[in-house]
């Protein structure tokens, strides 16, 4: 029987229920406020009080009011038609809203019951299944969407029968499992799981090997980001953190992309509605929007709901990962989400931690971030959650908790700069700052010498240290003077101002320059790494910056041309010859 | 309608400078009460004790004050009858009007669902080219101006309001001074716009707590406007830095944790209820908010600006300009993110390379300001930048500056053939054979 309760206080949106039976942490209890039913979420228990969480606004709850509990976390829905959907934080379909408002206690069902799938059958008659295990499949939007024994199944089962290939509804049976007792479970195609709960249907998570292509030079390159692996952005605001989440979304190569629009603009979702659909993915030939999944829980909607749909967007990229797909999840913003958790933790009068934050932020972070990852499927089959997060560190200062226990999960780092953002150095990545773990891990050394080139790991600790020379005789030649320095370090410094301006920054509102393919970036980067490696003549320092300067603007143009084109090669040969004119004779 | 059911209690249980705690049943959360006369509201429940705050402050309210329940959250009457009208934070009229009639909603209500609202695109025009030309301004936009108190924000806010071709003007005015009501109330009047323009103000003369909801006030009755009516709805709120104050003052007398700043952790929480409510909406309506956040000697990096700075779409600050002595739109800090929705679509089509060059050569000077100041020589580019950058100010960015976009780009063009090569300027080719004039 289920537990019910009666409210016995309420602060904001935290109510205080006084239940009669047994209720479990992070249990969904429902509260009957009359016209509607508010969900919430159990966070606390003492004694017989139990502190829940409230999804909704709780004006107008009095003490007294019934409370339901439902027996069960918070969860989502799985099942084909999750694609190219709006869901609120709470997987509330938010297209199926009535009126121009969101509603209270308006609960709107995420699939479509009534569409029909082309269900094709994979697993047979007789067959041992396990959770996890394909059963079939149907297409969706264009993608084949697997058809699963429900996460949630225990031990192992014998399909005794499954459909045929027909068109189906997801709540028609499409298969009859028995389990060891000889018992019938039907399956259809919907599961549900709770959010909190990483999905572990699957063999092995063995460490992240294979680049996962962003078309950002800086990243590819630089600080390679890996299939299934995590990064995170920090930045203060207008360094432009929307845009590369956008850009990220449109172009890199995840057969899906699930956005998690946590506490941030309502005009920013809007955009994505509105630009996505229209936008054809040049690898399908089809809408972006249906590889795309939103999680809209903007800035103005319940502070609880932007808690729990990082864990619905993350539980829904899960599922897609144990189909043997490749899924990117963003989530703009995690400090939104920290500071709903904070907010929270005031509320139940726990002792806080740095700023306010609750002591265990750092584990939290670390327990989201663990959820990502490149799996092995019993199957032999592979799929992978990438994740990255943004955060929006208090002031732009990156010493503050969410950005420093980030810091400690993640295993790639992009610090957006200020000052090179002020300067138009776009993306504003620190070249000195930012990081990527994965830069040493042999597994990755070994893909890059299959699939790119044997020297791919050198160029990267070749680049990564012109910039910094360049850095330090930056700094000598703004103390000294130009002329208090020797020709030598001017060289120095505009080395790294090629690799800067000419490799690092790309203009993202360029067709051509925006997304930069794995072969182009390398033959783009062995000619400015072969300037880099060449020894100049120059009699002082003006010259040097002369001499530089003429070159940056036609590699730039060969950014904007199309790669291999008359005009690019044209360029090249205009390179070229700046560079013959100026090279040391030995 | 009946009046709801009204309980009468006497018992209060604590009392602190702004919280009454009594003992009561049945009471829901956020419900309005009179205590002796001074409107509050209920902020907590546990068990048969319910805390309320009051909005006036809890001077001499005695231990038998009589406590009366409304049975209803914070409401106000929307209706065609609010143009034109002055009320104080309670939506009550202060300008000797009758009160007004009309359908009673909640105010500080849900938010509009993200997949009704429409991508901004529709260009707000000022005539201050500092906005129009650098910084575009869009309906359903939220932008504050950041300002030093001793910045004439409220003028320039006016001054845009009138100018924007709103149906509606809306004032939030929270810890106004008296003379600065006096002020919007002149200004608004000479215009002859007092039929479009609402206010809702708390001066500071009224007590800080009670402007916690001039914002939902004047936020409720443009959704009104905007989704019932379709039209194009301007609010202007100011100051909200003190707004934020003041909600400092209710978390610490409630005992909650401060985080940065003193402010309480969920500021951008409630920063963004309020400038969320910013929208287009797909039949026209729309409600742009223009705020003002005062800062400390200039530091942004303050918990209030930074907040908001996450939450606005953009920011824009004035700056007083020593070469002509008059109060600029500075185009370096300021940013209007939504620009590109109209910038070379609604307006001519050399409008976003003029804006970037314009900017980029006013820059070369304040270079060559630095090289100046550092006892270098200026070369001759230089000198010319100087020239341009005191006739840019003067004729471009200034705030008295009133005309429309293409007389904007035109007077940029001219700028640009007057003081600067062709080589110098670089743009488009295409752009370059069709409007400069030599």
């Amino acid at each position: 029987m289920a537990t019910k309760g009666i409210v016995k206080g309420i602060i904001a949106n935290l109510v205080l229920v006084e239940a009669n039976g047994p209720v479990a942490q992070n249990e969904i209890a429902f509260i009957d406020v009359g016209d509607t039913k508010l969900m919430s979420e159990v966070i606390k228990v003492v004694g017989i009080n139990t502190y829940v969480q409230v999804f909704e606004s709780t004006r107008g709850v009095k003490v007294g009011q019934e409370v339901e509990f439902a027996s069960h976390m918070l969860e989502v829905t799985l099942g084909p038609g999750i694609l190219s959907r709006n869901y609120d934080g709470l997987q509330n379909d938010l297209d199926k809203m009535t009126g121009v408002f969101l509603k209270r206690g308006e609960y709107t069902y995420p699939l479509n019951k009534e569409k029909e799938w082309d269900f094709t059958p994979i697993a047979k008659t007789g067959d041992t299944v396990e959770a996890g295990s394909w059963l079939g499949q149907v297409t969706e939007n264009h993608q084949l969407h697997k058809i699963m024994v429900p996460f949630t199944f225990k031990g192992s089962y014998t399909v005794k029968s499954i459909a045929d290939a027909d068109n189906y509804k997801i709540e028609d049976t499409i298969a009859v499992l028995s389990d060891d007792e000889n018992k019938d479970i039907q399956v259809n195609m919907i599961q549900k799981w709770p959010v909190k709960k990483p999905i572990k249907a699957y063999n092995n998570k063995p460490r992240p090997f294979k680049l996962f292509q962003t078309g950002y030079r800086s990243i590819d390159f630089y600080n390679p980001l890996l299939e299934g692996g995590t990064g995170f952005v920090p930045g203060a605001f207008g360094t432009g953190k929307t845009v590369f989440q956008h850009t990220l979304s449109k172009q890199s190569e995840a057969d899906i992309v699930v956005i998690a629009a946590c506490g941030e603009r309502a005009n920013e979702v809007v955009e994505v509605f509105t630009e996505f659909p229209e936008i054809i993915d040049a690898k399908t030939g089809r809408s972006l929007m249906e590889r795309t999944c939103i999680i809209a829980n903007t800035s103005n909607m319940p502070v609880a709901a932007r808690e729990a749909s990082v864990y619905t967007a993350m539980t829904i990229a899960e599922y897609y990962r144990s189909m043997g797909l490749k899924v990117l999840l963003l989530a703009d913003s995690t400090s939104r989400w920290a500071q709903a958790l904070r907010e929270m933790s005031n509320r139940l009068e726990e002792l806080p931690g740095q700023d306010a934050f609750p002591m265990d932020l750092s584990a939290v972070i670390a327990n989201f971030y663990a959820r990502a990852g490149f799996v092995k499927l019993n199957n032999g089959d592979s799929g992978s959650v990438t994740f990255i997060g943004t955060v929006s560190p208090a002031g732009g200062n990156f010493k503050e908790p969410v950005t420093e226990s980030t810091k400690k999960v993640a295993r790639c780092f992009w610090g957006l700069q200020q000052q090179r953002a002020d300067s138009k150095r776009h993306p504003a990545f620190s070249p000195l700052d930012s990081y990527s773990k994965y830069i040493e891990y042999p597994e990755f050394h070994e893909w890059v010498k299959k699939n790119i080139s044997e020297d791919w790991i050198e160029k990267i600790n070749e680049a990564k240290t012109i910039m910094q020379r360049g850095t330090e005789v930056s700094e000598q030649i703004n103390i000294l003077g130009d002329d208090g320095v020797p020709v030598d370090y001017h060289v120095t410094f505009w080395k790294s101002e090629l690799f800067d301006i000419c490799f690092l920054m790309q203009l993202v509102y360029d067709d051509i320059d925006r997304n930069c393919p794995l072969d182009r970036m390398e033959y783009m980067l062995r000619i400015i790494m072969d300037i880099c490696n060449t020894d100049f003549e120059f009699t002082d320092f003006n010259e040097v910056a002369t001499f530089f300067r003429s070159l940056i603007n036609p590699i730039k143009q060969m950014h904007f041309t199309e790669f291999k084109s008359d005009e690019f090669n044209q360029y090249l040969v205009k390179v070229n010859r700046i560079i013959d004119e100026k090279k040391k004779n030995i | 309608m009946a009046k709801a059911f009204q309980k009468i209690y006497t018992k209060v249980i604590q009392l602190t400078k702004a919280t009454v705690t009594i003992k009561a049943e049945g009471i829901g959360n956020e419900e309005l009460a009179t205590i002796n006369g001074q409107l509050a509201q209920v902020v907590k429940i546990i068990g048969d004790e319910v805390t309320l705050q009051v909005f006036g402050g809890t001077e001499g309210i005695p231990t038998n004050a009589e406590v009366i329940f409304q049975g209803k959250a914070p409401v106000m009457k929307v209706s065609d009858q609010l143009a034109g009208r002055f009320f104080n934070a309670f939506g009550n009229p202060i300008d000797g009007g009758p009160a007004i009639e009309g359908q009673e909603v909640e105010i500080g209500g849900p938010s509009v669902n993200p997949v009704r609202r429409k991508q901004p695109s529709e260009l707000i025009a000022t005539g201050i080219a500092g906005i129009d030309l650098n910084n575009t301004l869009v309906t359903g936009q939220k932008i504050p101006f950041f300002a030093d108190p001793d910045q004439p924000y409220n003028e320039v806010m006016a001054m845009v309001a009138l100018r924007a071709n709103a149906d509606k003007i809306i004032l939030g005015g929270m810890g106004l001074t008296n003379d600065d009501y006096l002020f919007f109330k002149n200004v608004f009047d000479n215009a002859g716009a007092l039929d479009r323009i609402i206010s809702f103000v708390n001066t500071t003369e009224d007590p800080p707590v009670e402007r916690l909801l001039v914002p939902d006030m004047a936020l409720t009755a443009a959704e009104y406007f905007a989704v019932q009516k379709h039209e194009k709805v301007l609010v202007l709120l100011t100051d909200m830095t003190l707004f934020a104050d003041a909600l400092s003052i209710v978390s610490n007398r409630m005992d909650q944790i401060p985080s940065k700043d003193s402010m309480p952790g969920s500021l951008y929480s409630d920063l963004a209820k309020v400038y969320e409510k910013a929208v287009q909406l797909p039949d026209g309506g729309s409600i742009t908010i223009i705020a003002v956040t005062t800062l400390s000697g200039g530091d942004i990096t303050h918990a209030i600006p930074d907040n908001t700075g996450y939450i606005t779409e953009g920011q824009l600050f004035l700056r007083r300009d020593a070469d002509i002595s008059k109060v600029v739109i500075d185009p370096f800090r300021s940013l209007s993110r939504l620009k590109g929705q109209v910038m070379g679509k609604k307006t001519r089509e050399d409008h976003s390379e003029i804006m970037n060059t314009t900017i980029r050569l006013y820059a070369d000077a304040a270079n060559a300001k630095t090289k100046l100041e550092n006892g270098f020589d200026l070369s001759e580019y230089d000198e010319r930048t100087l020239k341009y950058a005191k006739e840019y100010s003067r004729d471009l960015l200034a705030i008295d500056v009133n005309i429309d976009t293409t007389k904007m780009l035109d007077v940029a063009w001219k700028l640009l053939s007057k003081h600067f090569t062709l080589d110098e300027v670089a743009i488009r080719k295409e752009m370059m054979d069709k409007y400069w004039k030599k």
